[in-house]
């Protein structure tokens, strides 16, 4: 709504005059392949790739990842909606990842267009380009792949007959700093709500006059969960946000859509199988959704609940088939967090114990619990190639775990190490936070001890131990309990780093990593922006700041040059901490959570106060479930053995280090 | 650990897209397509177990092959995984004939062409056979690759009269860099045939529409170290620039003759230097 005088920076765009020709680009393409790094990643070619047949009666989806094709194949949101797409009458989807930067200057160079994998068509020859959006530093990744696409970044600026760009994933949560570039977006789980998209595009496409155009966006706010931004207008005073108003005829708060129950959508059937290396390379089986662990600095905890689990017996069928069908000898197991599903153990050693897998077939639990019993677990499973056991108690004094609700007692995480170190692992990586609420120097140094103590537990196991505790800056994140906090500075993250390296200095075995303090200021401008920072989102890529989250790419002064130029700071977007009565920018959107929830979770937080997980505890209605009429689904009414976090526990006394720690050397 | 069990000898094509992948992802998908085949792979032992195969020269990536090859040690106990639909004798009677050529036609071995169609789109099996007990790795005993090359830039001409210049000269040296230091390398021991080919000769190789394309082919020498066909382009001088490559063939050389790879799984000497013989004519 705000326009935005753009700086004329020539980037060479491929032609948009020319009709959506259904032609293959692969010729073009290949001519560009011997030139480029890693060139698999533009050809497609992955076990359980679709081929579909482009014509009348099927919406054409493009499902754009807005980072590289390794990092973004595996995506298992985006590999669901692929099929989901591809098994209906009236819709076909293909996938396109963001080229990599020697590749892009190639497609420039030539007039090569955005293309997908699968035919090798160009990205007009799409009725919707759909991103997936799972983090914030990559929007400027959008506005490229947008741009090569052939298509004005702008929504405003696009023709009638343009692709519709919509976009989903645990970023729209805020969609705001992309609303000027995105037609719609779609917020929460996508199974149910992808048809009903499909449904309201098949009948108005195609569309031909920017009336039509108008008329669909209407039709698209209609349906629940679907936010079109060009349908809200947001209202500044005094240069700050005061409301985003909605036009007549569509809700003031969209509302996330939710899946009941997991167990109905057994998907991906066909997980794609790639041809060249990429991350998570496996059989990635999704055991449940949600959490309610109720850590108050996480995102995607707040955002998914309620917790629904996939039947035992559903897991176990998709791991057999997904395993004979792929040829893949490890699965992970994948969930926030999977220690927490009912009857893990047994599911675990259903898996490993197959006869069929000879032995071979290893189980990966991306995200461990951290107390000894979890450990036992791993050690089960992981009989080959010990690598390395990761935990996150996030914070290092138990008060400041009471803050942000991860209620890991010194007992639960020494007593994890000595079970780690005891059964053989001689590596050991803990992810910490610094920059949290209510943090003093104090709690930052305790990293630095507890680290100590976990390499001292090794040593009485190993002669040469590894731990190694990673530190990142915390980014308050919207839709948090969270969401009203400060965030630190660079220059403030960078001298508690400093504290913990300085107390870390000259112990045996322990080594202190960190995540860039200044990446974390910058998603910081994209996590909690308004509309605003759309005009330094476009900057920053007008600059030439793609894939920023790649340190050889990040470049924090474009983003300070870019807020400079749109006269917004990093103290009002970033670092200020917020009052009840703002106007949040992503006010009109809601994960289910009541506000009045957030904001009693946050009071409380700062007062140190600790809450259960409700899954096995009384409801204390923060709206997930009570909202949308849903219940949790979890199979066993008791928390797991050993998983003393944050339920039944005597919360006075986690910070009390064990006397005597658990088993000797054997 | 590789002389211990029975020994397989797969020749395998890479063309078309696929031919983008590295040597590494090569590795990972035929690991996937043998898991899935039921045929018994046997492991190494130790730290990081991993399944015994053993391939030969890598291939560049985004260069064709029409001849890779791959050694498969099968577990010993038992080479086919229970439940599979094949027995051992018709193993055996799969694998006991390597073909003649490459056929153009889709392999019709049961085993070859189970194994083509668990694997990616361009890579296709054409023949497998037992390896005789004792038979050195590809990698031994390679040692020389015939290609064709499609090259730019330049007029035929031209071309033909530096790759005249270049047979004719007694070194080509290259320079390149190894471990932060610049170390020229003299090339020309490598070269064993080149040749500029008419564009109706292109073969297997579609023929390039582009005029001032052109094809060589060359047999390059794997030691005392291998030419590759960047390399080879590289040390005809400035202005032409490889656009695509074919490996056509690999050979061993016993007593004098070049063997395809796979027909030194012939039974007995006699019949390999037969069909050596025949090759070679």
């Amino acid at each position: 709504m705000v326009p935005v005088d753009t700086p004329n920076i020539d980037l060479p765009t491929p032609e948009r005059s020319a009709p959506a020709p259904h032609q293959s680009l692969w010729t073009r393409v290949e001519a560009l392949l011997f030139d480029v790094q890693k060139p698999a990643r533009y050809v497609g070619g992955e076990q359980g790739a679709r081929s579909p047949v482009h014509g009348e009666g099927r919406v054409a989806w493009l499902l754009c990842y807005p980072d590289t094709y390794e990092i973004g194949l595996p995506n298992q949101g985006l590999q669901i909606l692929y099929e989901l797409l591809n098994d209906r009458d009236d819709a076909l989807a293909e996938r396109s990842y963001a080229p990599w930067v020697d590749m892009e200057s190639a497609m420039r160079a030539e007039g090569v267009p955005l293309f997908s994998v699968e035919s090798h068509l160009p990205a007009r020859a799409f009725d919707l380009l759909a991103f997936n959006l799972s983090a914030e530093l990559v929007y400027t990744n959008v506005l490229n792949m947008i741009d090569l696409a052939g298509l004005p970044v702008r929504s405003s600026a696009r023709d009638p007959s343009d692709p519709i760009v919509v976009a989903g994933g645990h970023c729209v949560f805020n969609p705001e700093p992309l609303a000027d570039f995105v037609d719609a977006f779609v917020i929460g789980d996508g199974e149910e709500v992808v048809g009903e998209v499909n449904e309201v595009v098949a009948a108005h496409v195609p569309v031909r006059s920017a009336q039509a155009r108008e008329e669909l966006m209407h039709d698209l706010a209609r349906i629940p969960g679907v936010y079109v931004p060009s349908l809200y207008v947001a209202r500044y005073e005094h240069g700050r946000l005061v409301a985003v108003e909605p036009l007549p005829g569509v809700p003031a708060v969209v509302e996330k859509r939710t899946i009941a129950d997991l167990g109905q959508w057994p998907y991906p059937r066909s997980q794609l199988v790639p041809i060249t290396e990429v991350v998570h390379d496996r059989l990635n089986v999704e055991v449940f959704r949600g959490c309610t662990r109720g850590c108050r600095f996480c995102q995607a905890g707040m955002v998914t609940r309620p917790v629904r689990e996939r039947p035992a017996h559903q897991v176990r069928a998709m791991v057999e088939e997904g395993l004979s069908r792929t040829g893949y000898e490890e699965v992970a197991l994948t969930s926030l967090s999977t220690a927490d599903y009912s009857g893990i153990e047994q599911l675990v050693r259903d898996v490993i114990g197959d006869p069929r897998h000879e032995g071979r077939v290893s189980v990966s639990l991306p995200s461990l619990r951290v107390d000894a019993f979890t450990v036992g677990t791993a050690a089960e499973i992981q009989r080959v190639r010990r690598t390395g056991l990761t935990f996150a108690p996030e914070g290092g004094t138990w008060r400041m775990r009471k803050v942000i609700n991860k209620l890991i007692s010194e007992e639960d995480l020494y007593s994890a190490v000595d079970a780690a170190f005891s059964q053989g692992w001689r590596r050991v990586k803990l992810y910490f936070l610094i920059g949290l609420p209510t943090e003093r120097d104090e709690d930052v140094a305790a990293i630095a001890e507890l680290g100590a103590r976990c390499a001292e537990i090794g040593h009485r196991y190993h002669r040469a131990v590894t731990v190694v505790a990673s530190v990142g800056g915390f980014v308050p994140k919207p839709q948090t309990p969270f969401q009203w906090a400060s965030q630190d500075t660079a220059e403030e993250l960078r001298r508690k780093i400093a504290l913990i390296r300085e107390a870390a200095r000259g112990t045996r075995g322990l080594t202190i990593r960190w995540h860039d303090p200044e990446a974390s200021v910058a998603e910081g401008i994209a996590s909690r922006g308004d509309r605003r920072v759309g005009g330094v989102v476009e900057r920053v890529w007008r600059a030439g700041g793609t894939f920023q989250e790649w340190s050889e790419q990040f470049d924090l002064g474009l983003w300070e040059d870019a807020l400079a130029a749109e006269g917004l700071s990093l103290d009002e977007v970033v670092h200020r901490s917020r009052d009840r009565d703002e106007c949040l920018p992503w006010g009109h959107i809601s994960a289910g959570l009541h506000p009045d929830f957030l904001w009693g979770d946050w009071r409380e937080a700062l007062a140190g106060g600790a809450v259960e997980d409700c899954r096995w505890t009384p409801c204390y209605d923060c709206g997930a479930c009570t909202g949308f009429g849903l219940e949790h689904v979890v199979a066993s009414p008791h928390p797991p053995a050993g998983g003393s976090q944050g339920t039944g526990q005597n919360l006075e006394q986690g910070g009390r280090v064990p006397v005597h720690l658990v088993s000797a050397r054997r | 650990m590789t002389g211990s069990g029975v020994r397989l000898r797969v020749r395998y094509s890479k063309t078309g897209k696929v031919r983008f992948t590295s040597h590494r992802d090569v590795v990972r998908m035929w690991e996937r397509a043998l898991r899935r085949s039921g045929l018994r792979v046997a492991w190494s032992e130790g730290y990081s177990p991993r399944p015994l195969l053993s391939f030969g020269y890598a291939l560049p990536t985004g260069a064709e092959s029409l001849a890779e090859y791959l050694d498969v040690t099968l577990a010993p106990q038992l080479f086919v995984a229970s439940g599979s639909h094949w027995a051992a004798e018709q193993l055996w009677d799969d694998v006991a004939e390597p073909p003649a050529e490459p056929p153009a036609e889709p392999p019709a071995e049961p085993l070859a062409a189970r194994l083509s169609a668990l694997l990616p789109d361009g890579v296709d099996v054409h023949g497998i056979a037992r390896l005789p007990v004792g038979s050195g790795s590809l990698q031994q005993e390679v040692s020389s690759c015939s290609w064709k090359l499609e090259v730019h830039g330049l007029a035929s001409e031209e071309l033909t009269s530096r790759v005249e210049r270049l047979l004719a000269a007694p070194t080509a040296l290259v320079e390149r860099e190894r471990k932060g230091r610049i170390t020229s390398d003299d090339l020309r021991p490598a070269v064993l045939a080149l040749t500029v080919v008419r564009r109706a000769e292109g073969g297997a190789v579609e023929p390039t529409t582009h005029p001032e394309h052109a094809w060589l082919q060359a047999e390059l020498a794997t030691r005392p170290r291998g030419v590759r066909p960047r390399e080879l382009v590289e040390v005809l001088g400035p202005g032409t620039k490889l656009s695509r490559a074919c490996r056509l063939q690999q050979w061993i050389e016993r007593d004098g003759t070049r063997i395809e790879p796979l027909a030194i799984c012939g039974h007995g000497a006699g019949t390999a230097a037969t069909r050596a013989e025949r090759r070679a004519s």
